[in-house]
């Protein structure tokens, strides 16, 4: 039996969980549309389990619920109902938690965490502190570890585990649109490629900088970066200038056909348009 | 004395206190300026992403939910509907699915007001006849709906391609008639361009979310939209723009053969109708020599003189709009190979 929940142990220290952007947003506006007198608002995540054991967190919904002192009311019709709306929308996507708003675990936390165990073997808990209690918005994950003595389980203990909160998805976004509280007007490709442009120019001026720092001797030179250095500079394709100006030409030349194209598309467009109307006048 | 207007402006709102919150709406409703700006969330725009590219390359459909406030059309939440299929039972399925989702959030207070839907589509392929029937549908329930579209394939590039569009109020008055005849389109001013009205968008964000996502943000300085921006190969996006867009110059070329056919057979049919006109004068004035009543200058039962159905023009207008946003497209993938290609060339000489 000892070994048994020893192995739980193990597998359990060795999960971690990866985070959608859209999950915060989700909890951040369930927050924001909480009734009067609740002090926290919790929810059900749904996800999928990677096969690295990475427990993917993709959407979630909020469940009404009622606490005081020592009770949880939880709304389980909600919770089904709104799980068989998700699941015909997307089948893939199964329990794999629950959130909460707030800092850190509370005590009716260990009541809401053994329903969802009923749910889901290994629930994980995911806490948002909405409250800003400590200064910066800290988003933690749980799962619990049952204490056990012989067959009687004494205590259930969450244990953090990593959380990986590298947004992908938002950085595809933007940060610029997801950040602020009001954007006038979503950027256009140009104006993207200009800002992208911009930053590959900081960055190369980054490493002139930095180069010529180590050569003249004001930085101490550090082995990893000059290799990161040295491999971005070879992985750059060796041609010759002709072949590559060959490549260029002809891309330039390919892209500038398809503008024409489209031009004469275009005019052929309008030109269709009026004749149309001169047409049909008698 | 008093004044006439404000004791007529007294007796309607006295009139009003007993009528339903519902048409006072509808009547204040009459007045209200027109659509200007539609305010995303922050966090619709992430769902829809999410649904549209877990779904790709099939395309979904989900609904928006919001308010409607003066010229601005706010919206705060949405959720997707499951792939529709042709069947009238999982119709009625989808039907209750959508009125469960929005008892369910109504719930957690989330604006329950339906004020459009958001599609995906593939390569800009949206100017289809369907999204104007939904379109009507729509319109035929709430007086301000919106169509957002969000293309996946753009998205790979780096660029958000969400678009929000209604019809045009001239446009949907012709389409309820269903009258697209030369004729009317001429009378209403009417051309290709103006059956879409892009509306431009907003993006909001709650404070709170505002706090988070300053705290997350990712220390590179260089993200997978940089990434994707400079990503070298636009060839297969392009060659399947080119490719939509010979199928569609094919369409238009079908349109406007069955127009010159209709145009053909108009001017047969006036030639005839021309011909037998003058027999009959011909005949009438034989007649009146020989002293007979003349006979009737016109024969409706005679088959030439039926008149003909013009074909209808919004295929062509709506195939029209289609090749003309696919030049708009290849215009701004090649405008970005060229910046992307004179970059390269300037870091290889460098």
């Amino acid at each position: 039996m000892a070994a048994s929940e020893h192995t739980v142990l193990q597998s359990s220290t060795s999960l971690s969980a990866k985070v959608h952007p859209l999950v915060i947003f989700n909890i951040c506006d369930c927050y924001v549309r909480r009734p009067d007198q609740a002090e926290r608002v919790i929810g059900t995540l749904l996800g999928s389990v990677l096969p690295d054991g990475t427990v993917d967190i993709r959407n979630s919904y909020a469940v009404p619920h009622n606490e005081s002192s020592d009770q949880v009311a939880l709304d389980i019709d909600y919770h089904h109902n709104m799980l068989l709306s998700h699941q015909k929308v997307n089948p893939k996507e199964v329990i794999v938690g629950w959130y909460s708003t707030g800092l850190g675990v509370t005590g009716g936390s260990a009541l809401i965490h053994e329903f969802y165990s009923s749910e889901v073997p290994n629930p994980i808990h995911l806490t948002v502190d909405t409250g800003f209690r400590n200064g910066d918005g800290t988003i933690k994950a749980y799962v619990s570890v049952n204490l056990s003595l012989g067959d009687r389980t004494l205590a259930a203990q969450f244990q953090e585990i990593p959380l990986d909160l590298r947004m992908v998805e938002a950085e595809r976004v933007g940060f610029d649109i997801l950040k602020t509280t009001m954007v006038d007007k979503i950027p256009s490709d140009l104006e993207g490629m200009e800002a992208s442009m911009q930053r590959l120019l900081a960055l190369i001026d980054d490493v002139y900088k930095y180069v010529d720092d180590v050569v003249e001797g004001r930085t101490a030179p550090d082995n990893t970066i000059g290799r990161f250095i040295a491999d971005t500079v070879a992985s750059l394709p060796k041609l010759s200038p002709t072949a590559f100006d060959k490549l260029v030409n002809d891309s330039l030349q390919d892209h500038l056909l398809l503008l024409y194209l489209s031009s004469i598309t275009r005019t052929q467009l309008s030109l269709a348009e009026k004749l149309n109307t001169a047409a049909q006048i008698p | 004395m008093a004044n006439p207007s404000s004791a007529a402006a007294v007796a309607a709102a006295a009139a009003a206190a007993p009528r339903s919150f519902l048409q006072v709406a509808a009547t204040e409703e009459q007045v209200a300026p027109p659509l200007r700006v539609v305010q995303i969330e922050g966090l619709v725009v992430l769902k829809i992403i999410k649904h549209c590219k877990e779904f790709a390359p099939s395309l979904v459909t989900g609904q928006l939910l919001g308010l409607d406030v003066g010229s601005v059309l706010e919206v705060t939440n949405c959720f997707p509907f499951p792939i529709r299929e042709d069947d009238e039972e999982i119709e009625a399925d989808g039907a209750n699915y959508q009125l469960e989702m929005m008892r369910c959030l109504r719930e957690v207070n989330v604006d329950n007001n339906t004020v459009g839907w958001y599609q995906s589509m593939l390569l800009g392929c949206f100017q289809t006849a369907e999204l104007i029937e939904t379109f009507m549908n729509y319109q035929e329930n709430i007086r301000r709906c919106v169509c957002i579209i969000y293309d996946p394939s753009r998205s790979n590039q780096g660029v958000l391609a969400l678009k929000a569009l209604k019809l045009c109020d001239s446009f949907m008055e012709l389409y309820r008639n269903n009258n697209f005849t030369g004729e009317k389109l001429r009378e209403k001013n009417l051309s290709w361009v103006d059956i879409f009205e892009e509306i431009p968008i907003k993006v909001s964000n709650s404070a709170l979310i505002s706090a988070f996502m300053t705290g997350l943000e990712a220390d590179t300085p260089v993200t997978q939209c940089d990434y994707d921006r400079l990503q070298l190969s636009t060839s297969p996006y392009l060659e399947r723009n080119v490719e939509f867009l010979i199928e569609c110059m094919d369409d238009l070329q079908v349109e406007q053969q069955r127009l010159q056919y209709h145009y053909r057979n108009l001017s047969r049919q006036q030639a005839q109708q021309q011909a037998w006109l003058q027999k009959r004068r011909a005949e009438n004035i034989a007649r009146k020599n020989a002293g007979e009543e003349p006979l009737p200058e016109e024969d409706p039962s005679n088959p030439i003189f039926k008149p003909l159905l013009e074909p209808s023009r919004l295929d062509s207008f709506l195939i029209t709009n289609q090749i003309a946003n696919y030049c708009n497209q290849i215009n701004a993938v090649a405008g970005q190979s060229f910046s992307r290609l004179y970059l390269t060339k300037a870091l290889h000489d460098n």
